[in-house]
């Protein structure tokens, strides 16, 4: 099982890369968790998940190629 | 209203998607834009040169010579003035035939309701949180259509709120960030930097989707957000829907809305004091518990004065010199709990093992 993970705005210069792949991960909230351990910053920053392309409130369960967005607000004008 | 001068716009009437029926309902629209900077601008060249028939133009601020870059409106010559001016006064000379109405004024909670209601289309060209906040709420209660474009560093957003799609659903701003984020979280054009071109062609999306979307024209982003790479040239489209605890975030009236304080609201003291705030009733509660003292952070000649036992230390002498504090527990007071959450933050740095506490809404609500 594999997900790939778009990341945008100020996630992009904390991950260090704009995709990411994660294997055996069954939801969004497990994703998150795992991410924040792995860049313990991550956890100061707020984000809102889309999976593939389709905003979501709350956990959502993920399967096999599935794309999950990981997006921070912008405020810049 | 008859559209003037159909020479002008002759290249996009005799398109067939467009046509006569378009640039009647340009002309016939009332379009409101917040800020007339990096976004502003082209957004509002664009609808003036279209043909949209009343421009509003919201801005407090002066031309800067850092603004040059990008806000591409503006001379050497206009720094030092005040933008929603001296853009009223170019695009009134780019188009002649259309109403162009500034308000060189800082949008707030007190204002925004009655000059946004004068309008039926708004586009957000702002650069802050607690106005984007503002904005979006005010839409939300007014029923307004609001273009939402954003800028970071390389990327930008763009969206479609309050307006129905087939299925009579619609979104806000708060269906997707539900809460803003603390301050330094997120940095600005001012702080991160950005190419001047990246909020022009933001700034003209919001344009092009302000004149679909009055026009009848295309698909315009309604409940979809397209986030857009300058680096890269990458697209990203995400549908949006309603969700109800977001909705429950919104102010419930104009009434509230004219109570929210979107400075506060988007504050690091909202989202991260580690203060634990009273309420009146467990205030009340604690007043006769000899283990808490009770300091009053308000400066001094402050009223009401309190009734109770209390010590008295304004917030400013704490600042300068924070105090000697005998008890362990302590709560602080103020008008209105904002000062009293302040006070709290500085002396729990220099006392972390003692416990303070803020009287939630301050004195004014133990009445």
């Amino acid at each position: 099982m594999n997900i790939k993970i778009l990341l945008f705005g100020r996630l992009t210069e904390l991950l260090g890369q704009s995709v990411l792949h994660m294997e055996d991960v069954s939801d969004t909230n497990t994703l998150a968790q795992r991410l924040s351990s792995q860049y313990p910053g991550l956890a100061q920053i707020k984000y809102q998940v889309a999976v593939n392309q389709e905003i979501i409130h709350g956990n959502k369960a993920l399967t096999d190629g599935m794309t999950v967005a990981l997006m921070p607000p912008f405020s810049g004008g | 209203m008859a559209v003037k001068g159909k020479e002008r716009y002759a290249r996009q009437m005799i398109l067939k998607d467009f046509g006569p029926a378009g640039q009647q309902k340009l002309y016939n629209a009332k379009v409101l834009v917040i800020g007339a900077g990096g976004l502003g601008c082209p957004i509002l060249q664009y609808l003036a040169a279209a043909g949209v028939g009343t421009l509003g133009i919201v801005d407090h601020d002066v031309v800067e010579l850092s603004n040059l870059h990008r806000q591409i409106l503006y001379s050497v010559a206009d720094v030092g003035r005040l933008k929603a001016d001296c853009a009223a006064e170019k695009l009134s000379l780019f188009n002649p035939d259309i109403n162009i109405i500034a308000y060189p004024l800082e949008l707030s909670n007190q204002n925004a309701a009655l000059i946004m209601s004068k309008f039926d289309i708004i586009i957000d060209g702002s650069d802050n949180f607690p106005t984007r906040y503002m904005v979006n709420d005010a839409c939300a209660l007014l029923h307004l259509p609001l273009i939402y474009g954003a800028l970071s560093e390389s990327e930008g957003q763009v969206a479609i709120f309050n307006v129905s799609d087939a299925d009579g659903r619609k979104v806000n701003y708060r269906d997707i960030f539900p809460n803003p984020p603390q301050p330094g979280e997120v940095l600005n054009c001012a702080e991160a930097g950005v190419l001047g071109v990246l909020p022009g062609i933001i700034g003209t999306m919001q344009a092009a989707e302000a004149i679909k979307l009055i026009s009848g024209t295309g698909e315009p982003l309604i409940n979809q957000m397209l986030i857009y790479n300058l680096y890269n040239n990458s697209t990203y489209k995400v549908n949006l829907s309603p969700d109800e605890a977001s909705q429950r975030n919104l102010p419930s009236d104009l009434d509230a809305f004219l109570q929210t304080d979107y400075n506060w609201f988007c504050g690091i003291r909202a989202t991260t004091s580690q203060i634990e705030e009273l309420s009146p009733g467990e205030f009340r509660e604690m007043l006769f518990d000899e283990d808490y003292e009770i300091i009053d952070v308000r400066e001094d000649g402050e009223l009401p004065e309190a009734t109770f036992d209390h010590i008295r230390i304004p917030l400013s002498e704490i600042r300068k010199q924070v105090p000697a504090i005998d008890k362990d527990k302590v709560i602080l007071f103020c008008h209105s709990g904002v000062r009293s959450i302040l006070a709290g933050e500085i002396l729990q740095e220099v006392y972390p093992g003692k416990e303070f506490y803020s009287l939630k809404g301050g004195i004014l609500r133990l009445n």
